[in-house]
């Protein structure tokens, strides 16, 4: 034992900022949620489970940054993972213009996303955006929208700024996947005379699941937690179109003064985030593969 | 397993990708590449144009590339203290971070196992906490402390977020170290400390860049905690000053995006550069839970 003391020397600081400025304030969260504290006076009545039960079954605008939160999950997970698992595999090999491509790719997940926020503002804008203008020139002019403006596309017009930025990274985690999978396989599927298709069915797929569930459940959580590119690009409009949850829960606290309520929606924004990395953990342990 | 195989010039990785004709491959890769590069430059343009020729000639190159935006920018706001702001809150928490995270990490891999892996699933269970959840309670708690509107409560907030990724990191690094040269060491009667400092750091090398762009990626671009604690002008970092651009300049797009040009441009170039640590370091991030 003597050996180790001196060991807590090297734990004490790191291990107590961590409990008392992120592990207290998170456990803390669950004892407000349970007030009806407005943030600014001194008194707050324990209210029970009131402040769930009224946003869980007397809230539509949570229900609807539920709903949102939803859709703009499915859309960045399914095209998000489509398009990085075949840019992977066209830049799976070492060549210059291969690591070029992968450099660029992943370029815009370093910028900051207030700054790809902006960038996109600009692309979407209905009179002199890119996209607009674009469509013009290309004689498309039926395709026109108001890219954040309509209630109906707006989440999906994010939703698209949320894959271009991360599209790159995801990509760099399938290449690494894919770069582990013995070339011996590869080889067999060549003298057994397999088709490209069935070498993707029958040797690449399979040994890229657990790449593949790291990719989804990354995407689905980072997804989830989508907060700054959506402050800055409509701030949850228009008329709620695109409250997603954690602007929901910014929102009810910093701008209407429930903090008490807002605790509640992170309480269950969080349970709702512990089970999606908790399903991962298990999924990734059901696929273990070994060659 | 090995097979006699009669084919083998090409043992390069043979995916799929290699049996597509070399062109038909880059239609896709140039067209995905023109989809990056254009937005960017368009927005690098307009910092050169001014309002009505943008709004004439949205995309085609600036009619002369005049640094009219760029000085107004200069003039009217306070870009350098938003940018000095910037720089010491990233720069001093990734430090803290890294101290107490390589201090942890090595507590970790020299403990009793049991000890030492209950230790690092509490720590790294961290990240299973979603920022936001932590927004309320933590500026509730910083306005009880008077670290609201101070850069050492944002320092303070960072650093605790981002502790659990970097012992996640640099606790997997420590432990593929060969035990022999520690115990060598422990032999020779070196302390802990000497060992950490003289041993295990200069080693962890890697591991330390990777988690220090990391973190420094993260806190360089961080908008959540600068919006929530940050009130005084003087003390805004850059994002969330660009933030409060939106505001007051509406539609001044050439103006804002001189704002997002002069606080990218450090990232890329240090990008352009240390590209090899950026990929290793933001995908070590996303293999967190």
């Amino acid at each position: 034992m003597r050996k180790y003391w001196p060991l807590s020397f090297f734990i004490l600081p790191g291990l107590l900022m961590y409990v008392i400025f992120f592990v207290f304030p998170a456990i803390s969260a669950l004892g407000l949620s349970l007030t009806d504290w407005n943030g600014i006076t001194p008194e707050r009545n324990f209210v029970g489970l009131a402040n769930y039960k009224e946003m869980l079954t007397n809230d539509p605008i949570f229900a609807q940054a539920f709903g949102n939160n939803i859709k703009y999950m499915l859309f960045v997970v399914f095209f998000q993972t489509l398009f990085s698992l075949i840019f992977a595999m066209m830049l799976v090999k070492n060549s210059r213009l291969n690591v070029f491509y992968r450099a660029l790719f992943f370029l815009p997940t370093i910028i900051a996303s207030i700054s790809v926020a902006f960038i996109w503002i600009f692309v979407y804008d209905p009179s002199i955006g890119s996209l607009n203008t674009f469509l013009t020139k290309l004689k498309l002019d039926f395709l026109i929208q108001s890219w954040l403006g309509d209630k109906n596309i707006a989440i999906y017009s994010i939703a698209v700024v949320q894959c271009w930025a991360h599209i790159g990274q995801v990509m760099v985690i399938f290449i690494a996947g894919l770069q582990s999978i013995p070339k011996s396989l590869y080889e067999v599927a060549r003298i057994e005379g397999a088709t490209p298709w069935q070498t993707f069915r029958h040797v690449t797929w399979p040994l890229l699941a657990p790449s593949a569930t790291i990719v989804v459940a990354y995407t689905t959580l980072q997804s989830f937690k989508a907060f700054d590119l959506i402050l800055a690009m409509t701030d949850g409009g228009p008329s709620y179109a695109t409250e997603i949850l954690s602007l929901f829960l910014y929102h009810q606290a910093f701008n209407h003064y429930k903090f008490g309520y807002a605790s509640a929606t992170a309480v269950i924004f969080m349970l709702i985030v512990a089970s999606i990395t908790l399903l991962q953990f298990k999924i990734l342990r059901a696929n273990k593969v070994s060659y | 397993m090995s097979l006699p195989t009669p084919n083998l010039q090409e043992s390069t990785h043979p995916v799929p990708s290699r049996k597509w004709p070399e062109l038909l491959r880059h239609i896709p890769l140039v067209l995905y590449s023109l989809i990056i590069i254009t937005p960017l430059s368009l927005v690098f343009f307009a910092t050169f144009k001014d309002l009505s020729q943008l709004y004439t000639n949205p995309l085609g190159l600036p009619r002369s590339w005049d640094l009219a935006n760029y000085s107004r920018l200069f003039a009217n706001e306070n870009m350098a203290v938003y940018f000095k702001n910037s720089m010491i809150v990233t720069f001093t928490s990734v430090f803290f971070i890294l101290f107490f995270g390589s201090m942890i990490s090595y507590a970790i891999i020299r403990m009793p196992k049991w000890t030492g892996a209950i230790l690092f699933s509490f720590i790294t269970l961290g990240m299973m906490i979603p920022t936001q959840v932590n927004m309320i309670p933590t500026y509730v708690f910083f306005a009880k402390l008077d670290l609201l509107n101070k850069h050492l409560g944002l320092i303070i907030v960072t650093v605790a977020t981002l502790l659990p990724i970097c012992v996640f990191i640099l606790t997997g690094f420590m432990k593929t170290l060969p035990k022999g040269l520690i115990e060598a060491a422990m032999i020779d009667g070196a302390s802990h400390w000497k060992i950490y400092t003289r041993l295990v750091l200069p080693l962890s090398g890697p591991a330390l860049a990777t988690a220090a762009i990391f973190c420094f990626v993260i806190a360089w671009n961080d908008l959540l905690y600068p919006l929530l604690f940050i009130k005084s002008a003087e003390l805004k970092t850059l994002p969330l000053a660009l933030l409060q651009f939106q505001g007051e300049y509406l539609t001044d797009y050439p103006m804002i995006f001189s704002g997002v040009v002069v606080a990218s441009i450090p990232m890329v170039i240090i990008y352009t550069f240390l590209q090899k640590y950026f990929i290793a370091g933001m995908t070590a991030g996303s293999m967190k839970g």
